[in-house]
């Protein structure tokens, strides 16, 4: 059935026609981006980028380099799920890496042991009150509570001061980095419990990243919560003029996203056994190119958190691919900065192509 | 008297100095459909923002259904019976028309808060039957808002009031960017009302329409009611001397003074 229902003035509608998904077009791109690299590598380097080329291993594939690409994104690609639906809206989140430091800071320093090697802990915070070898469930809860607050804090800035997203949440990434500073005044935080540092191990950043996605993509497409983000993201006088509370939802939002952040700052202080009070630096801005490239728009309503996933997988094909091709980490800088004006490029030019009725 | 649906008494909004509105008295039976004239900045639309809370009125009374009412939002105006298609169409642009239709009021297949699980099937179903209940043919309602023609958005805004049995409905300018056959679609949709029995205030500048579905027309002029004036007792010039300022109906005469 190719052609349905007559419209106004007899219009005819063609399934057939019908618009490609955007993350169609963005997993099209990580498709061609591996092509690019497999073809370089057989030329370059005489081996293939993500098959097994050397019989290292039992599956077709490069499995130690998979692994790799999606270990390296899955920590910012938790806050980037975050940072999918602030955009979604039509906001933007400049303050997750932030809150990373701040929340790895804070949350590391319930996590430390009492004694190591038969020593006092030498970079204990809370020796003297005690408040050492605490159960793990004490710094996961701290730790998703400076997220809270962080969030809220940003959500309550936007939504009910009215200033723009990007100054609100520009304030709390300058003050979320001095709250990680000033913690310990600076000194790193470590020796966390045995239970604390298994939240980070081996794979299970991705697992955490890959469940939160799913999570979130059901959220976003099959609750209100999710209808409500788009809407707003869509046009938001209508939202509030259909009884939406965009108030109230933005900080929703917002809190969620600092929730993520702080998501990630748990598990990257778990796997790196440390934190310190410049951890997550930068990490704002590759989520949000995550999310771009992905196909979030940033004028908000349109994309998916599947597009993230996918985006942040474009993101770490072309950092393992430089680094497969030895290319200096100088110019990955370089090419990540052009791949997101790239992106944004793009998706200015579908909307005005989309735009005409 | 109990058939009066809406009435304002001394409705006023000032935008810092500017006065867009003075003292609207104003009333609305039931079954009665009742245009509102006037030139751009009159304060038609202005006066629809005070009734449907998606302002907050300066002062005066709002008498809604035979209770004085103080909407705090649309939602609560929403609640109580009022819809409006709002001369900015309301609709997003990115969500398709089942979405558009229950924006703000979804239905629900389970209750959790903000995570609310929301009923596809129904919503598309109970689409299907507005439409279909309205007379508006639209192709293909998954599709969204963005890829549409003004007439068919202009009918999916309409399809929403419609959709929803409420004591009043507020059209403001639903036909200013038709065409010819789309705005006869619209007119239509006005009938089906007026034959239900529904209350309707509608804005419009077209004089033939106006004259075609309304039973009375209240002229605007600067912010303040100048004429009430019942169809049969008036003509097209009649009512463009009020909404040009040639004449005053006495009785407003003080307030236009």
């Amino acid at each position: 059935m190719a052609e349905t229902t007559h419209g106004i003035g007899g219009l005819k509608y063609d399934h057939s026609k019908r618009e490609r998904p955007q993350e169609l077009n963005v997993f099209i791109a990580l498709i061609l981006i591996v092509a690019v690299f497999e073809g370089l590598g057989f030329w370059l380097m005489g081996q293939s980028f993500l098959f097994d080329s050397g019989d290292r291993f039992d599956s077709i594939f490069n499995e130690a380099r998979l692994q790799i690409i999606i270990l390296q994104v899955a920590i910012i690609g938790i806050i980037a799920i975050g940072v999918t639906q602030v955009i979604l809206t039509g906001g933007i989140d400049l303050s997750s890496g932030s809150i990373v430091g701040a929340a790895a800071m804070i949350a590391m320093s319930f996590a430390q042991v009492a004694e190591v090697n038969g020593f006092p802990n030498p970079k204990g915070i809370f020796i003297e009150q005690g408040w050492v070898d605490l159960p793990v469930i004490v710094p996961i809860a701290v730790g998703l509570a400076c997220g809270v607050v962080a969030g809220g804090i940003n959500g309550a800035l936007v939504a009910y001061t009215k200033i723009p997203p990007f100054i609100a949440t520009l304030g709390m990434m300058v003050t979320a980095r001095g709250v990680a500073k000033w913690w310990s005044k600076g000194q790193p935080i470590s020796f966390p419990t045995e239970s604390y540092s298994k939240l980070g191990a081996g794979m299970t950043p991705v697992v955490i990243f890959l469940a939160l996605a799913v999570l979130f993509h059901l959220i976003l497409r099959y609750t209100v919560y999710g209808k409500h983000t788009y809407a707003i993201g869509s046009n938001e006088a209508a939202a509030r003029m259909s009884g939406i509370n965009v108030a109230r939802h933005k900080v929703m939002v917002y809190t969620i996203a600092g929730v993520l952040a702080s998501v990630a700052a748990i598990v990257l202080s778990s796997k790196n056994l440390t934190a310190q009070s410049g951890m997550g630096v930068m990490y704002e801005l590759d989520a949000i190119a995550m999310a771009v490239i992905g196909g979030i728009s940033l004028q908000g309503g349109r994309g998916s958190v599947i597009g993230t996933v996918i985006g942040a997988l474009i993101f770490g094909v072309i950092i393992s691919g430089f680094t497969f091709l030895r290319l200096d980490a100088y110019y990955q800088e370089m090419v990540k900065g052009a791949i997101i004006v790239g992106a944004v490029v793009l998706d200015q030019w579908r909307q005005n192509k989309g735009g005409k009725t | 008297m109990a058939d009066i649906i809406l009435k304002t008494e001394g409705l006023t909004k000032h935008y810092g100095g500017v006065h867009a509105l003075t003292n609207a008295n104003f009333e609305i039976r039931k079954g009665e459909h009742v245009a509102i004239m006037g030139d751009n900045g009159a304060g038609k639309s202005t006066f629809v923002r005070q009734i449907t809370a998606v302002e907050q009125r300066t002062s005066g009374k709002i008498t809604f259904d035979g209770k004085e009412v103080a909407f705090e939002g649309p939602l609560d105006a929403r609640e109580a019976g009022i819809e409006t298609v709002f001369q900015t169409l309301a609709l997003a642009d990115h969500l398709d028309v089942s979405d558009n239709l229950f924006l703000g009021r979804e239905k629900i297949l389970f209750k959790l808060g903000p995570f609310s699980i929301l009923d596809y099937k129904g919503m598309r179903e109970a689409t299907r039957a507005a439409l279909q209940k309205t007379g508006v043919k639209i192709p293909n309602f998954r599709n969204t808002i963005q890829n549409m023609s003004g007439g068919q958005r202009q009918c999916v805004a309409i399809a929403r009031t419609a959709t929803f049995h409420s004591k009043l409905t507020i059209m403001d300018e639903p036909t200013a960017a038709l065409g010819v056959q789309e705005t006869a679609q619209v007119e239509n949709i006005v009938r089906t009302l007026k034959e239900a029995g529904e209350p309707l205030i509608l804005i419009s500048h077209n004089m033939r329409q106006v004259m075609d579905l309304c039973d009375r027309i209240v002229v605007f002029r600067r912010g303040q009611i100048v004429a009430n004036l019942k169809k049969e007792e008036t003509d097209g010039q009649d009512v463009v001397a009020y909404i040009t300022g040639a004449k005053t109906q006495p009785e407003y005469a003080e307030a236009a003074a």
